[in-house]
């Protein structure tokens, strides 16, 4: 795990471990590799070529021109049409979710983390570790009837609360998992140092640990934001008024309002990515290195 | 939540007078807010599903303790076998899709450094968006009469891919596959880059081509990635619910009802708490024996998995 850093996707771009490579590389094209990486480059990107411009086609000219083909006259009333359909309040309702999820989640994954590494040799601890490690193939399909009960019986049905309290704790586990590998990577001499210094564990952890750890804090919020953000079955078991839809939820609901409207859905969609493209632009090499390095093993 | 078995064992009185606590049970109770947490809304539900599964309750009024009712129905009912079968029909069939594509995509992106960082960037978007927004524009895509194959008036493409049982499951699939061999290929990406060039160098020696090498090194050393990426992809795929549930609704008929699905309808739409929970446990535990299964497939124990995960 110690290569979850910036450093891992252009590491190898210089420097000796690539020179071997690139020799090999002389007796030619990967022609069969490099096809079907190209083949699937346009598979996957065609659906969202097609989604984004058929969002700024009207009605009319979807139904009669070839739908490859960029929109001849560019309109923005699908996207009108989207966001006075409430788009807003569903928005909304998303951020405060995934801010009230993720930030929680993270804060009390980073302290267990810190908690497991420093006391590795406490029994407690390690049956702790045990139980986020199961936890890990809990499916939330699984226990979303006994989540149900709870929610009802906190009296909690139909508001935001009810989706974000379930959320933190599904984040939980891999957040521990991922958080701790990092944790184990600081050299012991620094948090000896701090020590020597009168540092109590508490100030240890925010002053040492926390900024050591930023690469992997910002991977682990990156992923859970996107697993909240996108989060579909909590919001359409636990809530019922439209006024507390979430934006996956309202989506679903948007596809029903607008029947036939295709470029009005293709709108809906491409207004509810627009976010999480951005978030990814910020984060991207974070989260990518982080989860390549951290899956590749 | 101060002291606990670690101080008694290390009686260094000189660590503690030095100032520092740096006991572990100091420590402890920094897991405590993450571990409370989990317990409330993962592991006790997990036990409550199990106790749920054993009464009749409707979702809203008593729930009564009825013994083997609830299982009775549940097992007895055809839906749960046909469930079973889709659920491993959709498992096998997108994991016998995904595997080799992504495994040669990611062997690809590996070596060609050129274009590597855009198709990172551009392999990744599928993983971004929901499987509600995938699922809608999927069925837009792919509608008989306002699609792609409608609006290009090319024939093969213009099948009520939704509305058939057969072209429905293989639609699944597919999308499936969309959605997840970019994040797949990027697993095999970062693992085919740890392989020592090394052993490539020694084989060119001896006279190996491409497709030798291939074989005989890159998918043996790729042995636990594939584990880990298995794994993943198997017990990931019990759990696909918003994707098929937006799509198909499980239909046409009941050709796309996985588990998940079926726990969904009983529970929530035919307010059957009880057979719903049932159908959780089976969930739980088809789960907990094929992640269980693959790591034993995977030889060596824990840890190198685990971290993977």
């Amino acid at each position: 795990m110690s290569t979850i850093t910036e450093r891992t996707p252009s590491a190898t771009v210089t420097g000796t471990p690539g020179h071997p490579r690139r020799k090999s590389r002389a007796r030619g094209y990967n022609w069969f590799g490099g096809s079907l990486s190209w083949i699937w480059l346009v598979i996957v990107m065609l659906p969202i070529y097609w989604i984004v411009i058929t969002s700024f086609k009207t009605q009319d000219t979807y139904f009669i021109t070839n739908p490859l083909a960029p929109p001849t006259d560019l309109t923005f009333q699908n996207y009108k049409d989207v966001i006075e359909a409430d788009f807003v309040r569903y928005f909304f309702n998303s951020v405060v979710v995934t801010a009230g999820a993720v930030i929680p989640a993270v804060l009390v994954s980073f302290m267990a983390g810190y908690a497991i590494v420093r006391g590795a040799s406490n029994r407690l601890l390690r049956g702790m570790n045990w139980v986020f490690l199961t936890g890990l193939a809990i499916p939330l399909q699984a226990v979303i009837i006994p989540v149900y009960l709870i929610i009802i019986r906190l009296k909690l049905y139909d508001t935001l609360l009810a989706i974000v309290l379930p959320s933190i704790a599904f984040a939980i586990p891999l957040s521990v998992l991922v958080l701790s590998n990092f944790i184990r990577d600081v050299p012991k001499e620094l948090f000896e140092s701090m020590r020597m210094d009168g540092a109590s564990e508490w100030g240890t952890m925010w002053r040492l640990a926390f900024p050591l750890t930023r690469p992997a804090l910002v991977t682990v919020t990156i992923y859970n934001a996107l697993g909240i953000w996108n989060g579909f079955l909590l919001p359409l078991v636990l809530t019922q008024n439209p006024d507390q839809r979430t934006i996956p939820l309202a989506l679903a609901n948007f596809q029903g309002q607008f029947g036939i409207n295709v470029p009005a859905i293709a709108a809906s969609v491409t207004l509810t990515t627009v976010p999480i493209v951005l978030l990814y632009a910020i984060g991207r090499r974070q989260l990518l290195s982080g989860l390549t390095a951290g899956f590749g093993k | 939540m101060t002291t606990i078995a670690p101080p008694v064992v290390r009686t260094k009185g000189s660590n503690r007078s030095s100032g520092g606590r740096s006991g572990s049970g100091s420590v402890t109770w920094m897991a405590l807010p993450a571990f409370v947490w989990f317990v409330l809304f993962g592991i006790i539900p997990l036990f409550g599903v199990l106790f749920l599964s054993f009464t009749t309750w409707n979702g809203i009024g008593d729930i009564s303790v009825t013994g083997l009712t609830s299982w009775k129905a549940t097992l007895t009912d055809p839906g749960l076998p046909h469930a079973l079968w889709i659920t491993f029909v959709i498992m096998a069939l997108s994991w016998a899709v995904q595997t080799p594509m992504s495994i040669l995509i990611g062997v690809f992106l590996a070596t060609s450094k050129r274009y590597r960082e855009l198709l990172a960037v551009l392999y990744f978007i599928p993983l971004l968006l929901s499987s509600a927004a995938i699922a809608i524009t999927f069925k837009a895509l792919l509608d008989p009469n306002f699609g792609l194959g409608a609006g290009l008036g090319i024939d093969a493409l213009n099948q009520d891919w939704l509305g058939n049982s057969t072209l429905a499951m293989a639609t699944l699939i597919f999308i499936v596959s969309w959605q997840f061999i970019p994040f797949h290929s990027l697993i095999y990406q970062g693992a085919v880059r740890q392989i020592p060039t090394s052993m490539y160098e020694a084989s060119q020696i001896d006279g190996a081509g491409r497709v030798r090498q291939f074989f005989s090194i890159t998918l043996p050393q790729l042995k636990y990635t594939i584990i880990t990426s298995s794994t993943l992809m198997v017990v990931g795929s019990l759990t696909f619910f918003d994707l098929i549930y937006v799509l198909t609704g499980g239909g046409p008929g009941d050709s796309t009802r996985t588990l998940a699905l079926e726990m969904y309808q009983k529970g929530f739409q035919a307010n059957l708490m009880g057979p719903a929970s049932a159908i959780a446990v089976i969930l739980v535990l088809v789960g907990l024996a094929l992640s269980l299964l693959l790591r034993r497939l995977g030889g060596r124990a824990d840890e190198s998995q685990l971290e993977g995960v």
